[in-house]
């Protein structure tokens, strides 16, 4: 069973890289269309953060489940999210996941166990523990992920959450996505002993602080943590250590970024470093993974238009999904 | 009901009719689970005794004590419900639910439409208040107003042991997140003379006309609706015909049988024992003005909490709500 290797090899690496490329694109695509006002949205770039959800989309089953926050599209995507519904919820269609009433905070797939997209800091982590509750009522050994950034680290939700999955001993995985800036704020400024991972040591969990930019090093400690979960040994708290290359929101100011920091950060480009390793190691050639990038860039031209063409909700959209029932006129 | 049960005094109290209605919905349904501080049996089975036996019938995992941490014990509840489970979520005291506001109004309510319909959040959120005990500003606040507020969020009480059977059967089989809120002070107050029966059900949305009348149309719900009827009952001594007008479930509320008794009486008392300032009574009486503006007697009249926070020193807290001499005064007021 895929899931239960416990190391990346060959074939996990080029799989990691397929959805790393196709998470690249995706970012760098969204950065164009809002540039080019093709589509108007709140955007959260996670260029930078893209090994990550490509490990965790390598290791998970479609049944596990996941929750995200607003910046979560790398999640998402990760996790198995159609690009022509993910695009056109962006653009606010009728045909997007969620009938363009959620939009690029509040994105939800089930079928690929996209549960919730949260864009309250640090939400994702309580309820993930009720999908964690869910799959132990069921008897099932699926695993329950939250995603959440450095600067939910500080929230009571958050803590509210560990501690509980620690004493019921959930199949929660806490995954930490630290790229040391909370909004415009440096992780060491405001988050006390600037070790989220030894937090894990108050709750008698297991907290590992790994490399998430490195493929290798994700895929063992996220491997790891799901082989526990589906034991049935309870949470872990992983931080994952990276670097968002652009601002808050995209359209934001980033001088708060100091500018060596982010140069060497962007030099250390994750996503190309792993394509220079397949080829390297002759995992891939340049031929293949050229032929793999171009097919994902027509999937992404696919999906925008699409999502263009689609039409938009109407006014009286309003009364359905409120209630069960709809809403009298 | 015999003639003898008929002469004999009520037995029955609201939290039996509770506690009955979690022994039959857990016994009906294995998707109905429950989790809250203090709620299995080694922790004695919830503060009210409402869960008492419960964990050890239906186990461990279906009924679960948690940590003293509301957004996790909301956040637990929320994400079970996404995976096809009833939870009902029990938060001790109303008040608790403010630490716990951005699970319930930023998620429970929203997370249907801001899904587009892809989840659901069938859960109850179980919860107690009202004043009477002498517990002061932070364990008796009635909040119904601010989840009234909130599209996707519906809001329960009961005044009688039968609507609080079936009114928790319904919110329980509802598929939307229903916030079910139990007055303290009424709990164990002998109302009725059998438990109702597992098949009893009390519609969401539906308002009960408790007492028929002809001259005011009371609107109210929880603990007020007690008082109402007391003093619909001395009214009616003084020769003026009170009909009150139990809610029952406060949002969405039941604007048809409200305006059909206003439109009756044409005069209309909005009671509660939450602060009148932008209270539910406010809506109640903006609708009716709206539309039967030219067909009332007297202008809608709301009583309500005071303008403070709820106090501890007991002729404070006895001026603080109305009661059933208040809300006769007001009868009077509007009928003559």
């Amino acid at each position: 069973m895929a899931d239960k290797q416990l190391e990346a090899d060959s074939a996990v690496l080029l799989e990691i890289y397929k959805r790393a490329a196709l998470l690249k694109a995706n970012d760098e695509r969204a950065r164009k269309v809002i540039l080019s006002g093709q589509i108007a949205m709140v955007y959260y770039s996670y260029r930078g953060q893209e090994i990550i959800p490509s490990v965790m989309g390598s290791v998970l089953r479609d049944d596990d489940t996941i929750c995200t926050i607003y910046r979560g599209i790398h999640d998402m995507l990760g996790k198995g999210f159609p690009l022509p519904e993910l695009w056109a919820e962006l653009a606010g269609r009728t045909t997007g996941s969620c009938k363009g009433k959620g939009g690029p905070m509040h994105l939800t797939y089930p079928p690929k166990g996209i549960m919730v997209t949260t864009g309250i800091v640090g939400s994702s982590a309580p309820i993930a523990n009720g999908l964690a509750w869910a799959a132990q009522l069921d008897g099932s050994d699926r695993v329950s992920v939250c995603t959440f950034g450095d600067g939910a680290s500080n929230i009571g939700a958050v803590h509210e959450a560990l501690n509980l999955a620690a004493v019921w001993k959930l199949p929660t995985i806490f995954v930490c996505q630290n790229n040391l800036f909370a909004e415009h704020t440096k992780f060491e400024k405001m988050t006390a002993g600037q070790n989220i991972a030894g937090r894990a040591e108050g709750y008698g969990i297991p907290g590992v602080r790994v490399d998430g930019n490195d493929s290798e090093a994700m895929y063992s400690a996220f491997a790891e943590a799901v082989a526990r979960a589906r034991a049935g040994e309870g949470p872990t708290l992983i931080e994952c250590m990276t670097f968002r290359f652009f601002g808050h929101n995209f359209g934001d100011d980033d001088s708060y970024i100091p500018k060596e920091q982010k140069a060497a950060a962007m030099e250390a480009d994750p996503v190309p470093r792993l394509r220079a390793r397949l080829i390297a190691d002759r995992i891939a050639s340049e031929d293949e993974l050229a032929a793999i990038e171009a097919a994902i860039e027509a999937e992404i031209d696919k999906a925008i238009e699409f999502a263009l063409a689609s039409p938009w909700p109407e006014p009286d959209d309003l009364r359905f999904d409120v209630f069960a029932k709809e809403i009298a006129a | 009901m015999s003639a003898a049960e008929k002469a004999a005094k009520p037995k029955i109290t609201i939290i039996e009719a509770i506690a009955k209605a979690y022994q039959d919905a857990f016994a009906e349904d294995p998707k109905v689970i429950t989790l809250g501080e203090d709620l299995a049996d080694p922790e004695g089975g919830g503060i009210a005794k409402i869960t008492q036996g419960l964990s050890t019938k239906f186990g461990d995992d279906r009924v679960r004590s948690t940590p003293i941490s509301e957004q996790a014990i909301m956040g637990a509840a929320i994400g079970a419900s996404l995976a096809g489970y009833k939870p009902i979520a029990e938060i001790m005291l109303m008040n608790f639910t403010t630490v716990a506001m951005d699970m319930i109004v930023n998620h429970a309510a929203k997370l249907r439409f801001m899904s587009g319909g892809q989840t659901s959040v069938p859960i109850v959120i179980r919860t107690m208040t009202g004043l009477g005990f002498g517990s002061g500003g932070q364990h008796c606040d009635y909040l119904e107003a601010w989840f009234a507020h909130t599209p996707g969020i519906k809001v329960c009480a009961a005044s009688t042991p039968e609507d609080a059977y079936g009114l928790l059967r319904s919110a329980i089989e509802d598929p939307d997140p229903v916030i079910f809120i139990e007055n303290l002070p009424t709990y164990r107050v002998p109302m009725s003379f059998t438990l109702p029966e597992p098949g009893h059900r009390v519609p969401l949305g539906k308002a009960a006309i408790q007492r028929e009348g002809t001259d005011v149309t009371i609107v109210t719900y929880a603990r007020m609706a007690v008082q109402a009827r007391m003093a619909a009952e001395q009214a009616a001594a003084d020769g003026i015909s009170a009909e009150v007008v139990d809610l029952r479930t406060i949002a969405p509320w039941d604007r048809d049988t409200v305006l059909a008794s206003a439109r009756k009486t044409g005069r209309v008392l909005v009671v509660h024992e939450a602060v009148r300032e932008h209270g539910v009574g406010a809506e109640i009486a903006s609708v009716v003005s709206e539309e039967l503006f030219g067909e009332l007697k007297k202008p809608v009249k709301r009583l309500g909490g005071a303008y403070s926070a709820v106090p501890y020193s007991r002729p404070l807290e006895n001026a603080y709500a109305p009661d059933a001499e208040r809300i006769l005064a007001a009868i009077k007021e509007i009928a003559a």
